[in-house]
């Protein structure tokens, strides 16, 4: 209104005109009629809640004549049941205590049998001493409000109703992810008699899913197969082509356990599986066998390698060499492809150790330029040349702990050794 | 457990008089004793507390398994007793309360001589033959009120007017504290309150009992009233010229001369 602020209107005199009538109307506008027609339900009510005024509005709401609302009726007993439990238990007491209280959702009953849905306020009229006298109470119409507030309501029900449900799913498949995971590595590994093992499986997988895999199993009445790889990528993708894998090689061992037939066969069913597919997968993979000699107590190991890392031999003497197997490529590139083996044997004390890429790639520093390389490995396995499979395992546990966030791939670590049944006359030996 | 931070207890009064617990009802908290404590203060040691759930009580105490049943809230009544040592306690309970002090009568007899019961029920719901007042569908409706109106309460202030014993001018300037309790807990006393049927565990209180109700209840109607008082073996009823569920706040001179009486009728 810019009678109020001052300021003229520079463009419409006669607008000017109209609005001081519309004005001078206003002005007219009784005290009565304000109340009366108010847009929102007045009442008064003494300390009991019968009621002593009330509105035009408010009976219009309720679809009662004032003789019957005035002296007849209380406050609460224009609400639903619900609501006069909670008028009873919140709102009273509240007002009470509080001499105030306001902005509270009822719903009025209407002489139709209809309901209102309103938000209640109300104050304590006190007289000279504080006694209190009566209670002033407005009520707005808030049927858009309700609608609304049940809505996002409904809708805060929806959504705890499907979080709780994802809760579970997640739950489900957490389970179901658990079971695959153990499919795809041994749960125990098989015991070979007079060999000692020893087994350490990091993933960089959220899901626990790795691309990293191992075995050692039993493929007659005398040898034992095991294998150590990676396959390319992390994650579910990954752990698919593991699945395969490592029941290929299984398979393949079991039907010829020369190192160089397992991994052509697994090269021809990765081959055969993934090229054309549109997403191509190969792995790195040791495979050997053990041969133990239950004579000599010694072993004698032949491993193939299809482009994986070469495996270490920590030997009694304190000294550690890799074992090279040098041309041989990676498996399921080429549909056909040739494999380097070698061969060793293990006396007491001597350990093999397989690992992946993840231990020779962690990183270091700060960026890729720093990895902790071959060379590292081939010292810190020199260090701890003589220990026995399991201690080798935890001394590395313990390196790849260190790397913190530098080991940002999956891997495994796998160690056979020969228990050293003669450290102590070895010492007197003066070895 | 620390029970006195758990249930936000306030020992107040005179040390040497006769212990009083105040136990407010479903709704609210200790502030609704407030016109009730000056009255009793000369006199007697008063404690007050908050049930777990309600009030500034440690909501991480609040299992919705144990609070489901009033046994629960009793276990919290004589917990309170036993955090205090107190022997022969006056209880007064209001409401819910009422039923709950006579569950912790019969739970640790030691600790509690004499009950007051304002304006209680031990059952709600109309049964055959018995009007207790209302139908299983309004304590829906009451539930519905109960979800529209947070009074006071929001997750954000919560931590602020709950489990803030220790710095109670925190939730003072906070309106409608008093009644403010996260909606769950809320609406779990509520469903205890109001569908249980405590009926048959009147007739077990053996101590002094008065029965204090008003002349117009909504949620006590007087012949609830009656019946309780009748159930109970030698229990007084003293009808307070007062309308409402809540006859300490809107007629408190009435309420603390009735309680008042029947306390030097004790001593």
């Amino acid at each position: 209104m810019t009678r109020r602020s001052g300021r003229p209107d520079p463009s419409d005199a006669d607008g000017d005109r109209t609005e001081d009538a519309a004005f001078a109307a206003l002005l007219e506008d009784s005290a009565e009629e304000l109340y009366e027609s108010a847009p929102c339900g007045y009442l008064s009510t003494l300390m009991d809640g019968t009621v002593a005024k009330i509105n035009a509005t408010l009976l219009g709401w309720l679809g009662l004549e004032r003789a019957a609302v005035v002296g007849r009726m209380r406050f609460s007993d224009m609400l639903t049941v619900g609501g006069k439990l909670y008028h009873e238990t919140h709102f009273a007491p509240l007002l009470q205590l509080q001499g105030e209280i306001s902005g509270i959702a009822f719903e009025i009953k209407q002489a139709d049998g209809g309901r209102m849905p309103v938000l209640v306020s109300s104050v304590l009229k006190r007289g000279s001493v504080g006694e209190p006298l009566l209670i002033r109470t407005t009520l707005f119409d808030a049927r858009d409000r309700r609608a609304y507030e049940e809505e996002l309501l409904r809708r805060r029900k929806v959504a705890d109703e499907a979080r709780m449900r994802a809760e579970t799913d997640r739950a489900r498949l957490q389970d179901a992810l658990a079971v695959l995971q153990r499919s795809l590595l041994p749960d125990t590994l098989t015991r070979v008699p007079g060999l000692e093992t020893a087994a350490h499986y990091h993933t960089a997988s959220p899901d626990r899913l790795g691309g990293d895999f191992y075995d050692l199993f039993p493929i007659d009445g005398k040898r034992y197969a095991f294998f150590l790889g990676d396959v390319c990528g992390k994650g579910p993708q990954a752990a698919a082509v593991t699945s395969l894998t490592r029941y290929t090689l299984r398979a393949a061992a079991l039907h010829d356990a020369d190192p160089v037939a397992a991994l052509a066969t697994l090269n021809t069913v990765l081959h055969e599986r993934y090229t054309g597919s549109g997403d191509p997968r190969h792995c790195t993979v040791v495979f050997g066998t053990l041969e133990p000699d239950p004579v000599t107590g010694r072993v004698a190991v032949v491993v193939a390698s299809g482009g994986h890392p070469p495996a270490l031999v920590l030997r009694a003497d304190g000294t550690a060499a890799y074992l090279p197997t040098p041309g041989g490529l990676l498996v399921g590139v080429l549909p056909s492809a040739s494999f380097a083996t070698a061969t060793t044997e293990l006396a007491p004390g001597d350990t093999l150790l397989l690992y992946t890429d993840g231990l020779t790639e962690a990183r270091t520093g700060e960026d890729r330029a720093s990895l902790y390389g071959e060379d590292a490995l081939l010292a810190f396995a020199t260090e701890r040349a003589g220990k026995p499979p399991s201690a080798v395992i935890k001394a590395l546990t313990d390196l790849l702990d260190s790397f913190g966030d530098g080991l940002d791939d999956d891997t495994a670590l796998l160690a056979l050794g020969i228990p050293d049944a003669s450290v102590n006359s070895r010492a007197e030996d003066g070895r | 457990m620390d029970i006195a931070r758990r249930n936000n207890i306030t020992v107040t009064g005179n040390p040497q008089g006769p212990t009083v617990v105040l136990a407010h009802g479903f709704g609210c908290d200790q502030n609704m004793w407030r016109l009730t404590v000056p009255a009793l203060a000369e006199d007697h040691r008063v404690v007050l507390f908050d049930y777990v759930g309600s009030g500034r009580s440690d909501p991480a105490a609040f299992s919705a398994e144990r609070y489901s049943s009033l046994d629960g809230y009793a276990r919290d009544v004589v917990e309170v007793c036993e955090a205090l040592d107190l022997r022969e306690a006056i209880f007064v309970g209001h409401s819910v309360s009422a039923m709950i002090g006579v569950l912790a009568a019969d739970l640790a007899p030691e600790r509690i001589g004499a009950l007051v019961m304002i304006a209680p029920s031990p059952r709600y719901i109309d049964d055959d033959g018995y009007r207790g007042g209302f139908g299983a569908e309004d304590i829906e409706e009451l539930l519905q009120s109960l979800d529209s109106n947070y009074l006071g309460w929001s997750a954000a202030m919560a931590p602020v007017i709950m489990g803030n014993a220790d710095r109670p001018e925190l939730g003072e300037e906070l309106k409608n504290s008093f009644c403010a309790t996260d909606p769950d807990m809320a609406s779990v006393f509520a469903r205890t309150t109001f569908l249980s049927d405590s009926r048959d565990d009147l007739k077990r209180v053996n101590v002094p009992t008065l029965v204090l109700e008003c002349t117009h209840d909504a949620i006590a109607p007087r012949e609830v009233g009656a019946f309780v008082s009748r159930a109970i073996p030698g229990s007084t009823l003293v009808t307070l010229d007062a309308t409402g569920h809540c006859p300490h706040l809107s007629a408190p001179e009435a309420t603390n001369k009735a309680l008042l009486d029947f306390l030097a009728e004790l001593r």
